[in-house]
């Protein structure tokens, strides 16, 4: 299991794979938004979508857990 | 035994053999066990790295004898010498791990203060090769507290900082007060496994107060490199921080009082266009790594702290064959925002090079200073001072480009035009503003946004005002108010950037007097 962090605080701008979904690393699966920079959010290792832990518009606080990747 | 002349040659006989069998013993080093220890933790003999380090493996040794009569601490545990890096003279200190762990007595520090001073008479570069359990408490009234005692070694690396380069590389421990070795050096280079630093080892840790965690959590080399910011460069192995320090030096004059070396142009990698790396959307990510390569000769990138606030790049390049110090933004890592951690690492690497004559180029592309409560707390206007101080104070040649947006105090830190730079050059892309349209519109008419009730009607408004805004932030009007100096081409900066550091080159900037600054830290 990956954990997928905030590098920062901000807004979940876009989420973009679904829960099950194959991912590869270097995949951006989702985008933040903080002082008005759209901030990637990339796959470090391929694997599977576990859980998604933040939807659109939410606040993350950094460090906080976005994406769960099974290897 | 009788010479040609019929005298006795059995005492002179006597006399070589002692020298020789001495001189073997102490290139020989530890005993075998910790030669086997040695090879078990993929490391090399203090011997062998100096092979490594030095052209052609040559060097010139002092106080090898140093506690010769104790019969198990040959040499003091510690290599001194000096020979030629690059063809350049350099100056090594490089602890041997066989013996008593690399552990420092009387002796060892003498020979490292020794070969301190003759660094600093002969003013050329001194290389730290670190692998030490720290003080050898056996002697500690000879070797801590005196004035030729240890404190000294750390006395010197302050007094020399700026005056000759100082390099460390760290191949195992640098335990407790050793652990300063590294953190005076301008350079820190550590091997991944095996490098380590920290002031109470994890059995202190746990015994002083109460806390568990591996050597590698605490103080290990890929956290120096990755969150202390304690270490430069991550080296896979010895062979490569040895490398790594010989191309880091290339970099370098021996001294403050001279320049660093030109060396043959190379053309820039083959690859993308700036035009096509850098996206319009001021907002959205590109990778200033792909834009350095544009600009750089090829393969001439030293970067220092990459894996450290990578926010913000910092590294040594070469552009037509000048040696340059690069200081850009990384829209790709937390959209280049600048934190206290990339301030500090920023106000490093400008002050190494303003020390040794580098020249300064400034890539920005920054939204900003980060907000919130955190980084207050953390106090990002106290680490933000320190950068804006090492930029503004530094008289080497400084150019400041603006790649996209610089906003708020971001443009003062990338060297903005109040600071001095030689020239401040715009791509068109550039947008100089306090901050940027969505910001400061919401800013300014926040309460009228809100107070109109029809949606469309509001859209319109906004709308109305960003164009406003970005007229007024317009960098033809920056240009024309002389606010920048020029509008390069994306295609034509490369060359813009080799002709400007070569016409900056005999720059002599006089400084107020005054003892020193009172430095923000």
């Amino acid at each position: 299991m990956t954990q997928l962090k905030a590098s920062m605080a901000g807004t979940v701008f876009t989420v973009n794979v679904k829960e099950g979904e194959e991912v590869a690393a270097g995949q951006v699966v989702m985008v933040l938004e903080s002082m008005k920079m759209e901030i990637p959010v990339e796959a470090e290792t391929a694997g599977k979508v576990a859980t998604i832990h933040a939807q659109v518009g939410d606040f993350v606080n950094d460090e906080d857990v976005l994406v769960t990747i099974e290897a | 035994m009788v010479d040609e002349r019929g005298k006795d040659m059995t005492e002179k006989v006597t006399y070589n053999e002692k020298l020789e069998t001495k001189l073997q013993e102490i290139f020989a080093g530890g005993a075998p066990k910790y030669h086997e220890k040695l090879k078990e933790q993929q490391k090399l003999f203090v011997r062998d790295r100096l092979e490594l380090l030095f052209d052609n493996g040559e060097y010139t040794e002092d106080g090898r004898f140093a506690n010769c009569e104790a019969g198990d601490l040959p040499a003091d545990g510690v290599v001194t010498a000096m020979g030629k890096v690059n063809g350049q003279t350099v100056c090594v200190m490089a602890n041997d791990s066989t013996i008593k762990a690399g552990s420092w007595g009387a002796r060892t520090v003498e020979k490292i203060i020794r070969i301190q001073e003759i660094a600093e008479k002969q003013r050329v570069p001194m290389l730290y090769l670190v692998d030490s359990a720290g003080a050898r408490i056996t002697d500690q009234l000879a070797m801590f507290p005196n004035r030729r005692g240890a404190g000294k070694i750390f006395h010197n690396q302050v007094r020399l900082s700026g005056f000759i380069p100082q390099i460390c590389i760290l191949f195992g421990p640098s335990a407790a007060g050793g652990a300063y070795i590294p953190a005076f050096c301008d350079i820190v280079i550590m091997v991944d496994g095996n490098a380590s630093m920290y002031l109470g080892s994890p059995r202190m840790a746990e015994k002083v107060i109460g806390e568990k965690v591996t050597l590698e959590e605490m103080g290990g080399a890929k956290m120096h490199c990755s969150v202390s910011g304690c270490g430069d460069v991550l080296a896979a192995n010895e062979e490569q921080a040895i490398a790594e320090a010989r191309r880091y030096l290339e970099f370098f004059p021996a001294n403050y009082t001279e320049k660093p070396a030109l060396k043959e142009m190379i053309a820039a990698k083959a690859g993308r266009t700036l035009e096509a790396i850098i996206p319009e959307n001021q907002n959205a990510p590109f990778d200033m790594y792909e834009a350095l390569d544009v600009l750089i000769d090829e393969g001439s990138f030293f970067d220092i702290k990459k894996l450290f606030a990578t926010e913000i790049i910092t590294g040594l390049a070469r552009i037509e064959g000048q040696p340059v110090g690069i200081i850009a933004n990384q829209p790709k890592a937390k959209g280049g925002v600048l934190f206290g951690d990339s301030a500090d690492k920023a106000a490093k690497f400008i002050n190494l090079c303003d020390a040794f004559s580098i020249p300064l180029l400034f890539l920005a592309d920054v939204p900003g200073f980060m907000i919130g409560t955190k980084v207050e707390r953390a106090g990002i206007i106290r680490h933000g001072a320190k950068l804006i101080m090492a930029m503004s104070s530094a008289t080497v040649p400084k150019i400041s480009v603006i790649v996209r947006k610089a906003y708020g105090a971001g443009l003062y830190a990338m060297s903005g035009p109040a600071f001095e730079p030689d020239v401040c050059i715009a791509l068109p892309t550039a947008q100089i503003a306090v901050m940027g349209p969505e910001a400061a519109v919401n800013a300014v008419y926040s309460n009228k946004i809100e107070a109109i009730e029809d949606p469309k009607e509001r859209v319109a408004f906004v709308k109305e005002k960003h164009n406003e805004y970005k007229e007024e932030i317009d960098i033809y009007k920056m240009a024309s108010e002389l606010i920048i100096d020029e509008i390069v081409a994306p295609s034509n900066l490369r060359e813009v950037l080799a002709d400007r550091f070569r016409f900056y080159s005999t720059k002599n900037v006089p400084q107020p007097p005054k003892k020193h600054s009172v430095y923000p830290v």
